[in-house]
């Protein structure tokens, strides 16, 4: 006898503790099977590029905060970047350096979480994750010491940053970056040969090279597709191009090379953390820049690799005190054009693991 | 190191192939008409040697007079860049065609410019609301709105 199904629709989220915010995605199943999928977004949406046009340049830094509010720095390097781009602003050496290694502590702690929440949608719910939380806890300590913050930080300014560092942020860093490796052979020790975590990874979610690219998929996930794509090495920003260190890319494309990348380019940033520190010179932290700064009329577009991908500023100045418009290319919104394709002829359970594996935050998503 | 290509060089090659595409020339961007974007983006991501496989982004900016439409684009196969720019005059009405065929990841980022500055995508397979529900009175990032 053939059972007769008709496929089902479940709207998973937007309150599912695997979607890290609020997401839904509407999937259509044939039993346990997804057939077909539709992310929907927009329960965060708190239209920043809007509030942006009605703020001063310096004002809209902390707006950035709340993008991706597990790469905060970077967000405020990114738009930052994209002002200095627009009105021509010289950055000191000093703080080019400081903002490299605020970037790269930024990233391992983005991928700490994303990493350890990827062992929490397989199941092995919070054992990696919290060694994680220990490493990612002193990134923060770092932060808060800098600016007093630890989860938004509006840390960096037009020309430099807000202040200096102090006394005891470089020999805490040098530690925690001699420390550092160690700590990433313990996760992979838990995660990378665990027989549970390679079963539930391995040739799970592959998404091909060309797809990855026509989808404008960028960061980890499209390494891991195999393109050897990284902005500090392609189109290298700041002072990148000072530094040695290689771009991990993967082979399978699925799940695990996802993983895989992660943990090796967070060796990568340990790497540069230790040469941008041996370097640092000394000297001043900002430029002179006018409070009310008036770019000139024109436009810019500045991109960086932030932990989950290409994050850029698009701005556009009428010669006024703020920002005609402000357009931004977030990672996390553009990565997740490809996950219908993803999931597609998976059970319901991998698709909270290929969802985990793209690393989204939704107040980035959304805006 | 991305380079930026030249706006002339690459005007002079649409204009070789789709003559009266190309409304201006700046620095790094190209402006074509909106009825002959699609051909032009086709052109720019197939012709040997230009190959923009990549598109990084879609914004529109809404001048009051005219809507612009701004597609940032990227070869990752020569690293090199270009911003393709296209305008509507027709404020109440915006159209330029979608780019969906070209580069899938055109999907959100037209849907969403469709959402918020209010340019009909012509030929986007599903070109609904993204972030505001259906039913939502006009597009905040017109600059006139609010």
């Amino acid at each position: 006898m053939v059972l007769k199904a008709e496929p089902m629709l479940i709207s998973m989220g937007p309150h599912h503790p695997s979607t890290h915010g609020v997401f839904r995605m509407r999937l259509v199943l044939d039993g346990e099977v997804i057939i077909d999928a539709e992310p929907m977004v927009g329960y965060l949406h708190r239209g920043i590029e809007k509030l942006a046009e009605t703020r001063t340049y310096t004002q809209v830094i902390p707006l950035t905060d709340r993008l991706d509010y597990l790469g905060s720095m970077t967000n405020n390097w990114a738009y930052v970047l994209a002002v200095e781009k627009l009105a021509s602003i010289k950055v000191p050496e000093r703080a080019e350096y400081l903002r490299v290694i605020m970037g790269e502590l930024m990233r391992i702690s983005s991928h700490l979480m994303a990493v350890g929440f990827l062992g929490n949608e397989l199941g092995c719910t919070f054992t990696p994750l919290l060694y994680m939380f220990r490493e990612r806890e002193k990134i923060m300590d770092f932060f808060e010491m800098v600016c007093g913050q630890r989860l938004t930080y509006n840390y960096m300014r037009i020309g430099g940053l807000s202040h200096d560092i102090p006394e005891e942020f470089l020999p805490a860093v040098k530690k925690f970056v001699a420390e550092m490796p160690h700590y990433i052979d313990e996760y992979e020790q838990l995660l990378s040969e665990n027989e549970i975590f390679l079963a539930r990874t391995k040739g799970v979610g592959i998404l091909p090279q060309e797809l990855a690219i026509s989808s404008s998929v960028t960061g980890p996930v499209l390494r891991a597709s195999g393109m050897r794509w990284d902005l500090r090495k392609a189109d290298p920003y700041s002072i990148y191009d000072r530094f040695e260190f290689d771009i991990p890319t993967g082979k399978v494309s699925d799940v695990y090379d996802r993983y895989l990348v992660r943990i090796q380019e967070m060796r990568q940033s340990v790497r540069i953390l230790e040469q941008a520190i041996k370097q640092l010179p000394p000297g001043e932290a900002r430029a002179k820049v006018p409070l009310l700064l008036r770019p000139p009329v024109g436009e810019a577009y500045a991109h960086i690799e932030a932990p989950k991908g290409e994050l850029g500023f698009y701005l556009v100045s009428d010669g006024s005190i703020a920002p005609y418009r402000c357009r931004i290319r977030a990672p996390s919104f553009t990565n997740i054009t490809a996950l219908r394709d993803m999931l597609i002829g998976w059970k319901i359970a991998d698709a909270v693991v290929i969802f985990g594996s793209i690393d989204i935050v939704l107040g980035e998503v959304d805006r | 190191m991305t380079v930026a290509l030249s706006g002339k060089e690459i005007a002079s090659k649409i204009g070789e192939a789709i003559p009266q595409a190309v409304i201006s020339v700046a620095d790094m961007s190209v402006t074509v008409k909106s009825e002959q974007l699609f051909q032009v983006a086709k052109l720019l991501k197939e012709t040997p040697r230009l190959e923009f496989d990549f598109l990084v982004n879609i914004s529109g900016v809404d001048y009051l007079d005219y809507i612009e439409v701004v597609y940032h684009l990227v070869s990752l196969k020569h690293n090199h860049s270009l911003v393709l720019k296209t305008v509507c005059p027709d404020r109440d009405n915006p159209v330029v065609p979608s780019v969906v065929s070209l580069w899938r990841g055109a999907d959100f980022l037209e849907r969403e410019e469709y959402d918020l500055v209010g340019v009909r995508f012509e030929g986007h397979p599903n070109l609904k609301r993204i972030y505001l529900w259906e039913g939502f009175q006009g597009h905040p990032l017109r600059r006139d709105y609010l």
